[in-house]
């Protein structure tokens, strides 16, 4: 059971690939990029995790008491922000796409000439 | 592991499946609030408020990015 | 190529990149039995060293804080990119086709009461950033949140009053330039960039940690800003007739 976590990181990243690689629409291939990015977080918290651990803030515990990795946190919460600004040009960049071919599905899209 | 972090890990990954598979894009995106709700509670139970805080601005505001993106490009969502 | 053809190169590539990562999970420490790290000795050295009691806050906006740095701009780009796949086609001062939308009673007096929580809620979470869960990112977009808010109740209209584009834009540029200037005074005071040189404070109290909150207020301010142009963005195209194209 304990390498549970990591299967469901290493499932969820496929499963967004396999989104991502079968989408018929840009919006929702975005979407299945995000739950692919998803999956690093659970990776990266799942890795620091220390069974019976407290969170890393003292504010209501004396310093001391066992705790959980913080530089996983605190990388996953850059990932987070990152995925979000990501996301968020991502969506531009289709509707920009649809904006000028009339469609959002990847296959009818023609190589870019100039 | 405890019960309830094998559960939540489970609903988890069934619910980031069910995201992928929703082809439908106006269900997929409120199944992807769902999602960022259970990651924040994954989160919480794995000892990271911090990241379980930001996962669910995040899960709240995103949706809100794509269903305007959705609207723009109208009926030809689907 | 075909399409069949790309779906059997991405079957096998997938297939191939999922072995790797299996392969690579197995070395893994056993999930719940994380050894003896770096974290460890910061989760002993930061609260002495900092005054903080949030110590991912303090990686991020201290021990990182040049990373974070990066971070905050890989935002900002964001921003300014999708501002310029959206402006092209369309001049500064499109502001056609504003809507009063009609909702409900129930939602204008449940939003109405909801914003001012929601406001005070974002400031408690960006001050306390270096005390507790939270920080200047997930309370920027809290912030960023109430001002959608007035679009819900309100409409375009009053969302495009609050949101004054050259406002926010000036808001989110100086949000992100204070995070440089703390580093280039921590340079002038004879530190290295964005080395922590204030006074750190008093432990568990509000103003603690020395250049952490104040970074903290600036990410704060940079994160409301740059969502609320998300939205404005968004919003604004959204409302342009679509018979453009």
């Amino acid at each position: 059971m304990n390498v549970l976590p990591y299967a469901i990181a290493v499932w969820l990243f496929l499963a967004g690939l396999y989104g991502v690689a079968t989408s018929r629409n840009l919006i929702h291939l975005i979407v299945c990029l995000s739950v692919a990015q998803s999956s690093t977080y659970i990776l990266l918290i799942a890795i620091g995790y220390r069974q019976g651990a407290g969170a890393p803030i003292f504010m209501y515990v004396p310093i001391g008491t066992p705790a959980v990795d913080p530089v996983v946190q605190a990388l996953a919460l850059t990932d987070v922000v990152v995925s979000a600004a990501m996301t968020a040009l991502l969506l531009a960049v289709a509707v920009r796409i649809y904006k000028q071919t009339g469609t959002l599905d990847p296959q009818k899209l023609r190589p870019l000439r100039s | 592991m405890t019960v309830i972090q094998v559960v939540v890990f489970v609903l988890v990954a069934v619910c980031g499946t069910a995201v992928v598979l929703m082809r439908e894009p106006y269900r997929q995106t409120f199944l992807l609030s769902l999602y960022g709700l259970l990651l924040s509670m994954l989160f919480v139970i794995l000892a990271a408020p911090d990241v379980a805080l930001s996962v669910i601005v995040v899960g709240a505001a995103l949706p809100l990015m794509i269903l305007t993106a959705l609207r723009i490009v109208g009926k030809h969502s689907t | 190529m075909t399409v069949r053809s790309r779906q059997i190169m991405a079957l096998g590539s997938a297939a191939a990149l999922g072995l790797l990562l299996v392969w690579g999970v197995m070395r893994l420490p056993d999930f719940g039995a994380y050894p003896e790290s770096y974290g460890d000795m910061l989760n002993a050295a930061a609260v002495a060293e900092r005054h903080v009691t949030n110590i991912p806050s303090a990686v991020n906006f201290d021990y990182r804080a040049f990373d974070t740095l990066g971070e905050e701009f890989m935002l900002f780009v964001a921003v300014a990119g999708l501002a310029v796949l959206f402006r092209e086609q369309r001049g500064q001062s499109d502001r056609k086709n504003l809507s009063v939308v009609q909702v409900s009673e129930a939602v204008r007096w449940m939003g109405s009461g909801l914003i001012g929580f929601t406001v005070l809620f974002g400031m408690m979470i960006v001050l306390h950033g270096s005390l507790t869960p939270g920080g200047g990112f997930q309370g920027g977009l809290i912030l960023a949140m109430a001002v959608l808010l007035i679009y819900l109740i309100r409409g375009d209209e009053a969302f495009e009053r609050v949101s004054r584009r050259a406002f926010v834009e000036a808001l989110e540029a100086s949000g992100a330039g204070a995070y440089i200037l703390i580093g280039l005074a921590m340079l002038a005071a004879g530190g290295m960039f964005l080395e922590n040189l204030l006074p750190i404070g008093r432990l568990r109290e509000v103003y603690s940690g020395g250049t952490i909150f104040l970074i903290n207020l600036a990410t704060g301010v940079e994160v409301s800003a740059a969502f609320v142009l998300l939205f404005a963005e968004f919003l604004e195209e959204s409302r342009k007739p679509s018979s453009e194209r």
